[in-house]
C-alpha cells in the first residue's frame, strides 16, 4: 500500500503572539512544530504500512526550514519525504495550496491513500484535505477516527460525528482527514532518527511540478486577508433561567432578531 | 556540563528524554501508588529501539556499549527509578548470555531481547545467598538430555514479567566456587513458577518476586558457558552492569535537583523566593556539585569499561558507590528544601528519596563494592611494589 501523508509546519500553539502593530502572527522566535493533527495522520499511515506493507511518503508545501519537520516525520516511520518549496508559493490560501499539492502528487503519481490532519492549528480552515481530494477527483472522508478494513481496492473507516460515527466504505485511491482520537502518535525511534539524518529529501519547485504560475501563491489565491484582529470582549451576557424548554424559548426569542 | 557526545549519543539522549518527559513523568506517581508494572512505557522504549542499545548488530541490536545504555538510563531514572530498574533488569538478565553464552544461545535469545519482544531477568539472590553468593542452595542435576532445577530465588527483578531468566545453580557442591553453573530458563518451562510480589519501600512499579523451581526440567543446551563457570559469569555480568545502577543515581539526583531548584524559585517566605536565602542556595549548590561529579565519574567508568573488558571491577564498583551514595544524600536534601511540601506525596521528592535507598543495596551493597575496590587496590599495589 502506498500512502502519502500531507504535513504542515505550524507555530507552536503554546507560544503564539500577535504583532500589536500589524495584527498578524508574529513568527519570530516562535518554535515551529509539525501540525499536531498531521502527526496522527502520519502515525496511522505508519501503522497501515506495518500491517499491510508498502511505503509512506510525507509531503509538505513550505519554506526550506520545513525540511526539519520532514526529517522528524522520517524518524517516526515515513520512508520518503518530499518538500515542495518555491518563492512563487508564498501567500497561498487553501485554493492555491490544494492546486500546488495536487500538482506535486500528480508528479509522485503512484498512491493508494492520502492522509491529512483534519485541519492545521494555525489557519484552522480544514479546507486543504477536502480541496485536495476534489482536485485529484478521488473519494474523501473527513474526521476519520478509525480505519477498520483495508483491501486492495477498498477501505472502510469510521467518521466521527457529534452524535456517534458513520461507517463509510470508499474505493481506493482515496483521501482521509483524521481526528486525534484515531491513535496515539509514537515517539521517534533511534533507528528512525539515524535514517532521518541521512535521508535525501526530494525538493520540488514550481517548475518541477509543472504548475501554472497564475494559480500559485498570492496570485492564485481567491481569499485575501484584509485584517487579523483579536475580537473585543464586550462583556454583555445574560443568564437564562427556568426549565430547559423555557430556556430554549427565551434563547429563540433573543436570537430571532439576528436571523 | 558539555560531555561532547557524538551525534548518535545525543540521539539516544533525545529519544530517552522524550519518552521520559512525555510518558514516565506523567505516570510515575500513579505507578508508585498502584505498583503496576509499566508495560506501555516499556513497549514505547522497545519501539524506540532502546532495548538493543548494548547488543551487537549481528544479534539485532545497535552495537553500542555500556556508555550508550548509561545515557538512556540516566534519562529514565530522572523520571522514575522504578521504570528505569524494570528496563535495566532485562539488560542484566541478558549479559550472562552475551558474555559467556554459546553462539546458538546468542542467536536464539539476543534478537528477542534486542527488540524488546521478550524481557530478561537475572537470578542470583536466594534467602541465604545475598552478598555471599557462595550460599546458593538451588541445584541443577543432569538427567539424560535435561537439567533438573530445584530451589528458590529471591527478590528477582522482572520476575513474572520476563520470559527469559538467567539463573545460577549449584551443579557440583564439592567443587565450591567452581561448582556453580548458569542456565537459561524460559517462563514456560515445566516446574517453574513465581512467588508473591514483594511490597517495597521504593521502585514500586518494578516487579520483585521469587522464582520457584520444583523439578524444573530444561534442555541440556541451556547451559550458559561451561559447566562450573557460573560464578565467573556472574562477576563479569555485575562488573558490566553496575555503571547502569550508578547512572540511576545520577538521573535520580538530577531529577531531585530539578525539583528542588524549581520549588526554591517559586516558594516565597519572608517576602522573597527561598532561593535568595544563602542557607537554601548552599544546599542546592552542594546538590549540583554532587550530581555533576557523579555524572562525570559514571561516564568515565562506562567509557573505561567499553575500552578495557578485562579491567572493569574497580571502575565499575567506584562509580556505583559514589553515584548511589550521592543519590541518597541529594534526594534527602531535596525533601529538606521542599520541607513540609516535600514530605507530602503531592510532590515527587519523597518518592525519589524512597527510590534512592535501593541503589545503595542492589547489585551488590555499597559495602561489598568497597570490598571489591579494596581488593583491587591491594592487587594493584602488589604489582607496582
Amino acid at each position: 500500500m502506498k500512502i502519502i501523508v500531507c504535513v504542515k509546519q505550524v507555530p507552536d500553539a503554546k507560544d503564539v503572539r500577535l504583532d500589536p502593530k500589524t495584527n498578524t502572527l508574529s513568527r519570530e522566535g516562535v518554535q515551529a512544530i509539525m501540525n499536531p493533527y498531521d502527526r496522527h495522520a502520519l502515525e496511522e499511515a505508519v501503522r497501515l504500512k506495518e500491517q499491510h506493507g508498502g511505503t509512506v511518503t510525507v509531503l509538505s508545501m513550505g519554506p526550506p526550514q520545513a525540511e526539519e519537520m520532514l526529517r522528524e516525520a522520517v524518524s517516526c516511520g515515513a520512508d520518503e519525504a518530499v518538500l515542495v518549496s518555491d518563492r512563487a508559493f508564498a501567500g497561498a490560501d487553501t485554493w492555491a495550496t490544494t492546486y500546488t499539492l495536487s500538482q506535486a502528487i500528480k508528479k509522485i503519481d503512484d498512491f493508494d491513500l492520502i492522509l491529512c490532519g483534519k485541519q492545521a492549528i494555525d489557519g484552522d480552515t480544514a479546507q486543504v484535505g477536502p480541496g485536495l481530494a476534489e482536485r485529484l477527483d478521488i473519494p474523501f472522508v473527513a474526521y476519520v477516527r478509525k480505519i477498520n478494513e483495508c483491501t486492495a481496492n477498498t477501505i472502510q473507516a469510521e467518521r466521527l460525528m457529534d452524535d456517534g460515527y458513520d461507517l463509510v466504505e470508499v474505493p481506493l485511491p482515496a483521501l482521509f482527514t483524521v481526528v486525534k482520537e484515531i491513535n496515539e502518535p509514537r515517539i521517534p525511534s533511534l533507528k528512525g532518527k539515524m535514517k532521518a539524518k541521512k535521508i535525501d529529501i526530494t525538493k520540488l519547485t514550481a517548475v518541477d511540478i509543472e504548475a501554472d504560475l497564475e494559480q500559485l501563491g498570492l496570485k492564485g489565491s481567491t481569499t485575501q486577508v484584509v485584517k487579523v484582529f483579536s475580537p473585543e470582549l464586550k462583556g454583555a451576557r445574560a443568564m437564562l433561567g427556568g426549565t430547559a424548554s423555557e430556556q430554549v424559548d427565551q434563547l429563540y426569542e433573543k436570537l430571532s432578531p439576528l436571523l | 556540563m558539555d560531555y561532547f557526545l557524538s551525534e548518535e549519543q545525543q540521539m539516544i539522549v533525545d529519544v530517552a528524554r522524550q519518552i521520559t518527559d512525555e510518558m514516565i513523568v506523567p505516570q510515575r506517581a500513579e505507578l508508585d501508588e498502584t505498583e503496576d508494572y509499566p508495560r506501555d512505557i516499556l513497549n514505547a522504549i522497545a519501539k524506540a529501539d532502546l532495548y538493543g542499545l548494548y547488543i551487537p548488530e549481528e544479534y539485532g541490536g545497535l552495537g553500542g556499549g555500556c556508555f550508550d545504555i548509561v545515557l538512556a538510563l540516566e534519562q529514565f531514572a530522572r523520571g522514575c527509578t522504578g521504570v528505569a530498574t524494570a528496563f535495566a533488569a532485562s539488560a542484566l538478565g541478558a549479559y550472562p548470555i552475551l558474555i559467556s553464552g554459546s553462539e546458538e544461545l546468542k542467536q536464539k535469545y539476543m534478537p528477542l531481547i534486542a527488540s524488546g519482544e521478550k524481557l530478561a531477568a537475572f537470578a542470583l539472590t536466594e534467602a541465604n545467598a545475598g552478598s555471599d553468593a557462595s550460599g546458593i542452595q538451588t541445584t541443577a542435576v543432569l538427567d539424560g538430555d535435561e537439567w533438573i532445577l530445584n530451589g528458590t530465588k529471591q527478590w528477582i527483578t522482572n520476575a513474572g514479567e520476563a520470559q527469559i531468566y538467567t539463573v545460577i545453580a549449584i551443579t557440583d557442591k564439592s567443587k565450591g566456587p567452581r561448582g556453580a553453573t548458569m542456565f537459561v530458563v524460559e517462563d514456560t518451562d515445566p516446574g517453574f513458577s513465581y512467588g508473591v510480589k514483594e511490597k517495597k519501600l521504593g521502585i514500586r512499579c518494578s516487579s520483585t518476586r521469587e522464582l520457584i523451581f520444583k523439578d524444573c526440567r530444561i534442555p541440556k543446551d541451556r547451559v550458559i558457558g561451561r559447566i562450573g563457570m557460573g560464578f565467573i559469569t556472574v562477576m563479569k555480568t555485575l562488573d558490566q552492569s553496575r555503571p547502569g545502577i550508578a547512572i540511576l543515581g545520577v538521573g535520580l539526583g538530577q531529577g531531585a535537583l530539578d525539583e528542588a531548584v524549581t520549588y526554591a524559585k517559586q516558594r516565597v517566605q519572608f517576602g522573597k523566593p527561598i532561593i535568595s536565602f544563602q542557607a537554601v542556595q548552599h544546599i542546592l549548590a552542594d546538590m549540583a556539585i554532587q550530581v555533576e561529579a557523579g555524572r562525570a565519574l559514571v561516564y568515565s567508568a562506562a567509557k573505561h569499561i567499553d575500552a578495557h573488558k578485562n579491567d572493569m571491577s574497580k571502575a565499575s564498583s567506584m562509580c556505583k558507590v559514589f553515584a548511589t551514595d550521592m543519590a541518597m544524600k541529594v534526594t534527602v536534601d531535596a525533601v529538606q528544601v521542599l520541607a513540609g511540601y516535600g514530605y507530602m506525596r503531592d510532590y515527587p521528592v519523597e518518592k525519589m528519596m524512597r527510590d534512592a535507598k535501593i541503589l545503595q543495596i542492589y547489585e551488590g551493597t555499597n559495602q561489598i563494592q568497597r570490598n571489591v575496590i579494596g581488593q583491587e587496590l591491594n592487587k594493584e599495589y602488589m604489582r607496582s611494589s
